[in-house]
């Protein structure tokens, strides 16, 4: 395959070996749809995107991507228009098996800030865009994958702001809160894959891609990373898996 | 667009909006100094112009206040009013920093014990909402992804609509499955095709994403309070009317539009 992987494409190849065929996934516009539609057209033929603009089933036309949730390319064939609201019912009764979602900020916790930097709400040193359905995704699908590039001022200790709650203090304390089920399983980040400690639900490094350590990453990190009893090292991007990526987003509108 | 465009022209001030997601209607309201509140779960316009530079201006200095709900909650708050009651329950925003942005507050299920979030009924005094065809009596259908129209019609104290088409009473009658908002919630009707450009009204037109990148370069290269108050003197105060504003991007941007949505919706 020509031409050397991007970070996208790194991402959105990972995220998609994540899902499962049968299931369903709230996925958002970008590099999480795309790792999705890459799932559906490889291993997935029966994965369920759902789109939070109110959009269920839709399919994905190479070169036809959506740059928002609720626009008519976003909605390609889809097989149900219910409503944003009730969308996101289909979520809170447990019907949703996957979220695929970016953020800004993220702590040892799996809790995304994508809402304001600095300690005061009310007074932000920058305001972000909000948690759109973020907030409902993390706290309604059975599974949460988090998919983002790995810079050291994205892992922070803990997020300013808590948009979207995954395991929270950890120890129960996203069960305490009432949240029934769901939370974070897996980040996919540009240089590895993570989980989370059962007891404490610290991350831990789970798999290095080809070519990384265990040391560069925690020099990416802002917080102590446990580690998996074995730390596995990912298969590469085929160039299976690329050339339908690719042919996805033929302008390279979010491959980069 | 046409009913936001007229709330500018009437150069009305000290506005509350709420709507899930926000984009350069709250700026163009932001940047007038009409809203002094906004309530949303989102703004900015759309992945490829980054965060909303108009929107970090004013919430960053302070000259309006964001208040942020998740879709969902924000949902069941409409839905709330619609159904006449005071909240509804949820298990959604529980543990997260937004329950305090709102002031969400929790109960306790009176059967279980289990601790639920109670997302407070919204009433608007006035919805401003755009469908796809509505009769003289005012039931309005709407094509395409529904939104959270048909609740905010029905939360609402007072509402206006635009419709881009208006039928024969007959021909809704022909379709009562489609009609989502009965005529006797509606105070006041308005006829306007492409009521909701440069935005997109499902299979009638497409966004215009080349205005959007010409609006967030100017304000890229000229700064917000420039470039915006320059569309808004371009786009909102020297055009007499919605027609006149239309004619600023000519008959046949209009048409690309529509051939947009005809190659993404063919079977309307």
């Amino acid at each position: 395959m020509s031409g050397a992987v991007t970070p996208s494409e790194l991402l959105a190849v990972m995220g998609s070996r994540q899902l499962q065929d049968d299931t369903t996934v709230f996925a958002g516009v970008g590099v999480p749809l795309l790792a999705a539609a890459l799932a559906q057209q490889r291993h997935a033929p029966r994965l369920t995107m759902v789109i939070e603009g109110g959009i269920i089933g839709p399919q994905i036309r190479p070169g036809r991507l959506p740059i928002s949730t609720n626009e008519m390319r976003a909605a390609h064939r889809a097989q149900m228009l219910p409503g944003i609201t009730d969308t996101f019912l289909f979520a809170q009764r447990g019907f949703l098996d996957y979220g695929f979602m970016g953020g800004a900020q993220i702590d040892q916790f799996g809790n995304i800030n994508t809402s304001v930097v600095g300690a005061d709400y009310w007074k932000p040193k920058v305001r972000l865009p909000g948690t759109g359905g973020a907030n409902d995704i993390a706290s309604l699908c059975r599974e949460v994958i988090i998919l983002t590039a790995h810079e050291k001022r994205r892992f922070v200790p803990r997020v300013d702001f808590v948009t979207s709650p995954a395991w929270l203090g950890g120890d129960g304390s996203r069960r305490q809160a009432g949240l029934l089920f769901g939370g974070v399983s897996r980040v996919v980040t540009t240089l590895g894959i993570f989980g989370f400690e059962p007891e404490t639900r610290r991350m831990r490094i789970e798999a290095t891609h080809p070519g990384v350590s265990p040391q560069q990453i925690r020099e990416n990190t802002g917080f102590p990373l446990g580690e998996a009893e074995r730390i596995a090292v990912t298969e590469p991007p085929s160039d299976d898996e690329l050339s339908i990526l690719r042919a996805l987003d033929p302008e390279r509108r979010f491959l980069g | 667009m046409a009913l936001v465009r007229e709330l500018l022209r009437q150069r009305r001030t000290g506005l509350t909006v709420s709507r899930n997601l926000m984009c350069t209607e709250g700026e163009l309201l932001m940047a007038a100094g009409a809203v002094e509140r906004v309530v949303t779960a989102w703004m900015s316009i759309g992945l490829p112009w980054g965060v909303s530079k108009v929107m970090r201006h004013h919430v960053e200095t302070g000259k309006v206040a964001l208040e942020e709900w998740s879709h969902l909650a924000f949902g069941l708050r409409f839905r709330a009013a619609a159904m006449g009651v005071p909240f509804l329950p949820t298990l959604t925003m529980l543990g997260s920093d937004l329950m305090d942005v709102g002031g969400m507050k929790t109960i306790q299920d009176p059967y279980t014990g289990e601790t639920l979030a109670a997302a407070p009924a919204l009433f608007p005094d006035v919805a401003l909402l755009h469908v796809s065809r509505a009769d003289r009596l005012g039931n309005c259908q709407i094509d395409g992804y529904p939104h959270m129209d048909a609740d905010m019609a029905r939360a609402a104290t007072t509402v206006i609509i635009t419709t881009e088409e208006l039928v024969t009473e007959e021909e809704i009658r022909r379709r009562p499955d489609r009609t989502v908002i009965p005529g006797f919630l509606v105070d006041a009707l308005v006829l306007q095709p492409f009521g909701a450009y440069p935005h997109e009204v499902w299979g009638r037109y497409h966004a215009d994403f080349d205005h959007f990148a010409e609006y967030t370069a100017d304000i890229d290269a000229r700064g917000v309070t420039t470039a915006v108050g320059d569309y808004l003197a371009r786009y909102v105060h020297a055009p007499a009317t919605f027609d006149d504003y239309l004619g600023l991007f000519g008959g046949e941007r209009l048409k690309r539009a529509q051939d947009a949505a005809k190659e993404l919706v063919p079977d309307l």
